[in-house]
């Protein structure tokens, strides 16, 4: 259940044929795309910054935490830093189980995981010319 | 017998530097409390995480001769 931190696009179809297994009947993803506003302000593209090494190792805690929480097969997860242009892929989850219900739980368990406890940080540059650290 | 602190996002903004070397500090609060002061950082050590070597780490953690430390604010990813 390999967690990878990446400077490149992301290309999720090796990771999706990864999950594949014939124990599998269920495989549930999330996408994270880069979107064009944030509190009602106009984005125009956003920088992550991230500690590779310290994120790398909490998300693959993430992932064997998931896979002992939940009955499924396996999970990855890759997430981009540098800079992203509004529609890149930002972030990709894949869970592969038996049944759907432990899929999409797990898929979204992860997401959230990630999303609080992961060292990576985005820059807003907004269309006024400012740009901000978001801090959730 | 130092150590080395890593800075991201706004805390690297704020100390305009993205690591720096330091004498070994007597405790991961002192040492933050320290680097406060100097560099302005606006985050209260409650608002913080603490990492060591790569590994998230109790604030509790003696510091050792040629740890890697980074104090690391609220994260935004995904």
């Amino acid at each position: 259940m390999p967690f990878r931190i990446t400077t490149s696009a992301i290309d999720n179809t090796a990771w999706r044929e990864a999950l594949c297994d014939s124990r599998c009947g269920a495989y549930a993803a999330f996408e994270g795309w880069v979107r064009n506003h944030h509190d009602g302000r106009p984005v125009l593209g956003l920088y992550y910054e991230g500690y590779a090494e310290l994120a790398e190792h909490e998300g693959r805690r993430i992932l064997a935490e998931a896979m002992a929480r939940f009955d499924i097969i396996d999970a990855r997860c890759i997430h981009r830093i540098g800079d992203c242009s509004i529609g890149d892929m930002a972030v990709w989850v894949g869970v592969s189980a038996a049944h759907r219900d432990a899929a999409f739980a797990a898929c979204r368990w992860i997401i959230d995981e990630v999303k609080t406890r992961v060292p990576i940080w985005k820059r807003e540059r907004y269309a006024d010319g400012d740009a901000l650290w978001r801090e959730a | 017998m130092s150590v080395t602190v890593l800075y991201f996002a706004g805390l690297r903004e704020a100390a305009g530097l993205s690591e720096e070397q330091l004498e070994l500090p007597e405790s991961l609060p002192a040492l933050y409390a320290a680097l406060r002061e100097r560099h302005g950082f606006a985050h209260g050590q409650g608002q913080l995480r603490v990492a060591c070597n790569g590994v998230f780490c109790d604030w509790q953690r003696v510091p050792a001769d040629g740890d890697v430390i980074a104090f690391i604010p609220p994260v935004s990813g995904g």
